[in-house]
Formats: C-alpha cells, structure tokens, sequence
C-alpha cells in the first residue's frame, strides 16, 4: 500500500501519521500542499492534524483550496482511500469529500485528553480489524470538534451506516455523539481522536494501530 | 470600491460564543440581554466599477470560501 501524507503550513500531525503508516507496512510518501499531483501509484492520501493556516476564517477552510487538493479530490472521485484526522477532517469537510462542518467545541474550551469511543460500524476498510459496538480508547486535541449535519444529513449518514466511531462520553457537544463519519463509497473517512497518537505503547495505548493495520489489509488497489 | 461581508451562524445554529459573551454580559450588570450572536465582517477593495456584478463576484466567493453555508449565512454589502 502507498500512502501519502500531506503537510500544510502548520501541520503537526504529519510525521506522526507518516510513521503509523509505515509502522503498519505502507511505503509513505510525503507531499506538499503546493504540489498539484499526487505521487503515481497512491493508494491511501493521509490528510493530518494541526493548524493549517493558523485555522483562519475556518478550520480547514484555506487549506481546502490548497493546489494538492484537486489531486485529493480527484483520488477520492476515483474511489482512493483518504483518511483525514483532526483538522483533516475538518479540511475533508470544508472540501465537501465529507458532509457536515465542524464547529466550535460546545465547552469552547480545547480538549486534550484520551476518550473512550465506539466503533460505530465495522464496515469500512479502516474499521474492518473491530467489531461493531466494540469500545476503543484514543486521545483527542481539538478547539473545534463539534461535528454539525442538518437532520436530513444525519439520517442520511444514519441509514447508509455511514457513522465510524461515537464518543462514549460526548466532549465537545457533536450531534449524535458523532466522531467520525465515512463518505458514500466508505473509502474517506474524517475523524477527530488521533489513531496515529495511539500506535505505541509508549504512547500509553496502542488501539490506533488497528487501523492502519486494517486499512492495509482490506484497501482495495484502485 | 468596498464590500462589506457579514458572516453569521444560521437561526438554530447553536452559538456558543455568543452565549458566552451574552453570560459574561449579565456577570457585567448588563440587564436584559437576551441573547447574543457572534459572527465576522469580511471587508474587501475591489477594483470593479460596477456595483451589480462586484455584488454578484462578491457572493460567489461567499459561496466557495467565505462562508460555510452548511453553518453560516451571509449578506453582502457594496459601500
């Protein structure tokens, strides 16, 4: 599997997602937001965590229109996998590869700590090493988390089983306790706990691994 | 010429910094402040000369970038 990991100004997740991939097995590419190709071959685009642009106007919201993202839209409208963490998921969602937007933690407060999910669906290739309801552990960091989805988009996710991983305790006031979401084809995939802060036990837990490993034995070479 | 942007959460869309502002309003002895909304104006110079179609530019880059419109609004001003 190749993954490549993106970096924008001021990322700060991207070497520690270059390494759960490897760590997985995946050959990892490392790609600026200026390039306006992905390298030939890509399976996996990793989209990391961090404060592209300072999170002016919104998160996510600059580095949206960054160069290398027609590349990752045009990956996704292929059907490549691609995997965006905190504020990658909020780049996914400001690129509408994901529906719904990410607001303001309820609190206000920025949240740092481990939470306790579910893994709401084991039907992806991110999520295919789980059970389905099987409780997990991963540390979240985010200001703006609050996942936002009008009614109809919440249905809509609820009855295409499209709902990855719920908090068990909501920290951050998401509708429907909602942590991470997948895209109609369950190839992309947003959430906001970081599995690639989770892969080493000196990290103080190792449940992210699982992810990496899955997606490297169910991807699909597209 | 000169447009003004404001950008505003929907009706319905819980603000949380606004009720926090509204709080700290009340912890001031403000009275009678029922609710506050918090949004951002955006103020751009352009070079047009014409106020219909800097109006109509101006909401195209609402639509792409400027506002989120799955949780904000907008409204445009040419001042």
């Amino acid at each position: 599997m190749k993954a490549a990991v993106i970096t924008f100004p001021g990322s700060n997740c991207d070497r520690d997602l270059a390494v759960a991939f490897a760590a997985a097995g995946a050959e990892v590419a490392r790609v600026w937001h200026k390039e306006d190709a992905l390298p030939a071959g890509t399976d996996v685009v990793g989209i990391p965590g961090g404060f592209s642009y300072g999170d002016y106007l919104r998160c996510g919201a600059i580095a949206a229109q960054s160069p290398v993202m027609a590349a990752v839209r045009a990956h996704a409208a292929r059907g490549g996998y691609v995997l965006g963490i905190c504020n990658g998921f909020q780049v996914l969602t400001e690129s509408g590869l994901l529906p719904g937007a990410l607001m303001r933690n309820a609190s206000l407060k920025f949240i740092c700590k481990r939470v306790g999910l579910r893994v709401a669906t084991a039907d992806s290739a991110y999520t295919a090493g789980w059970q389905a309801g099987q409780r997990i552990s991963l540390p979240v960091a985010h200001h703006d988390g609050n996942f936002a989805i009008d009614a109809e988009g919440l249905a809509r996710l609820k009855g295409e089983d499209r709902i990855a991983f719920t908090y068990v305790d909501n920290p951050n006031g998401s509708v429907a306790d909602i942590a991470g979401i997948l895209s109609d084809n369950r190839r992309v995939l947003g959430l906001m706990p970081h599995p690639e802060r989770a892969i080493d036990p000196a990290q103080g837990g190792t449940d992210g691994a699982m992810l990496f490993r899955a997606l490297m034995g169910a991807f699909v070479p597209v | 010429m000169k447009a003004r942007v404001t950008v505003m959460l929907k009706d319905g869309v819980l603000d949380p910094q606004g009720e926090a502002v509204r709080h700290a309003l009340g912890t001031l002895g403000f009275s009678g402040v029922e609710a506050v909304r918090q949004g951002k104006v955006i103020e751009i110079d352009l070079a047009a000369s014409d106020r219909a179609a800097a109006e109509a530019e101006v909401r195209r880059m609402c639509e792409r970038l400027l506002a989120n419109t799955v949780i904000e609004k907008y409204a445009v001003e040419i001042v």
